[in-house]
């Protein structure tokens, strides 16, 4: 029936030793559990999609929010973000050419990259941090109803005021409250002083209130200013929640991710790898590397861009 | 990674993501009047969005990761779970999400 060497090929099979997937079990781990990581994010952003959703009118746009650049007065929408992008990818980047001069075994050059990855994955960090900064110290302020709704504080041309630009006048004020904190009655009575100013809600289609309808709600209200997992300036408390978790959740990997890093980086100076023959362990770390680089993306664009 | 000589296809990589994220920014700071006509249920910008990020994503798990490289079994193992439970979740998301307003 069948031939002698498709005999001896099906007891190799069944002996052992055919390798179907041909990698290695270390890396099929970091497979595993990486795919599983992606399960896990992806129900994070789909909970916020529907979250989202569900308060589509009202949701604070990402780019009234995320405005401020280092070392730039102003709105600088985007700016900020696309800089922690490029410096993630460039982290990447730097990783896979890690990996790369590990399998021509050079290890100058696995170094070198590996440290150059360090530096970058530390620097994101480190930005994120000073994200997070702004936000929880807060922007411009916003009068909390007492049906727990985010409302704004605009003037006769529409544009959105600063509390510090209610209360000290649009010369004198700044567009930021500059972590200056205001007290409900001084903004009640600069409130009631102009007849211009007036409170609108956030978002794509946010309810407009009258000059009468805005003193009774900040009288009945409260001031907010900043963000904490109970209430936030910006908008829908949904919102601080799943910026806190998601990018939290995220920045916290990148955090394991630099530590993980610098431990293979610290091995390396050792000799480690080169004692072990090979810089097998490079590659799985990169992959990790590149998965929180990958869920960035998603972050992305699902926080900040759509 | 026999099959790669020398470093260019990563910078190749590295320059095709920071484009892609350029286009990004760039329409996200204009955002053009003419992209924000509505379609399926979005504005065609965010349908640009959702692509350009797939694409980049494909270009890092593909080449970056390797699996472009991985024997068929391990790249099935790996797509097959995903592109069958994502867009499951985003099905079950997109109904259901659609009563709350009912």
């Amino acid at each position: 029936m069948a031939s002698t060497a498709d005999t001896s090929k099906e007891e190799n099979h069944w002996s052992g030793g055919s390798r179907p997937l041909d990698a290695r079990y270390g890396k099929l781990m970091m497979w595993f559990f990486l795919l599983s990581d992606a399960l896990t994010f992806s129900g994070f952003l789909t909970a916020y999609g529907l979250m989202r959703f569900k308060y589509e009118n009202t949701w604070p746009i990402a780019e009234n929010v995320f405005t401020h650049f280092p070392g730039l007065e102003g709105d600088q929408p985007l700016l900020y973000v696309a800089l922690m992008t490029f410096i993630l990818i460039m982290s990447s980047v730097t990783m896979v050419l890690a990996v790369n001069a590990g399998e021509k075994m050079n290890r100058k050059a696995v170094t070198n990259w590996m440290l150059l990855t360090v530096i970058g994955g530390f620097i994101f960090v480190g930005s994120q941090a000073w994200e997070w900064y702004h936000f929880i110290s807060g922007d411009t302020g916003a009068v909390e109803t007492n049906r727990q709704e985010i409302v704004h504080v605009y003037n006769e041309e529409g544009e959105r005021l600063s509390f510090s630009q209610v209360i000290h006048g649009m010369e004198e004020g700044h567009a930021s409250n500059h972590g200056e904190s205001f007290a409900k009655e001084d903004v009640l009575n600069a409130l009631r002083k102009d007849q211009a100013l007036y409170l609108q809600e956030p978002g794509k289609a946010g309810k407009i209130y009258s000059h009468e309808e805005s003193v009774a709600l900040l009288d009945e209200g409260d001031v907010v200013q900043g963000a904490n997992m109970i209430r936030n300036e910006y908008g829908r408390k949904q919102f601080a929640n799943f910026f806190f978790f998601i990018t939290g959740f995220h920045g916290f990997h990148v955090f394991s991710g630099v530590v993980i890093n610098f431990v293979i980086f610290y091995n390396i100076l050792l000799g480690t790898y080169e004692k072990r023959g090979h810089y097998r362990m490079i590659e799985k770390v990169g992959l990790y590397w590149h998965f929180v680089d990958l869920v960035w993306v998603f972050v992305f664009t699902f926080f900040y861009l759509v | 990674m026999s099959e790669h000589q020398g470093t260019w296809w990563i910078w190749k990589v590295f320059w095709i993501l920071l484009i892609i994220t350029g286009v990004e920014v760039v329409l996200g700071i204009i955002k053009p009047e003419i992209l924000l006509v509505q379609i399926l249920g979005t504005s065609i910008l965010n349908v640009i969005f959702i692509v350009l990020t797939l694409v980049k994503a494909a270009y890092i798990v593909q080449i970056f990761m390797h699996v472009k490289y991985e024997k068929k079994a391990l790249r099935y193992a790996l797509y097959l779970p995903t592109l069958i439970l994502l867009p499951y979740l985003l099905f079950i998301l997109l109904t259901e999400g659609s009563y709350l307003f009912s």
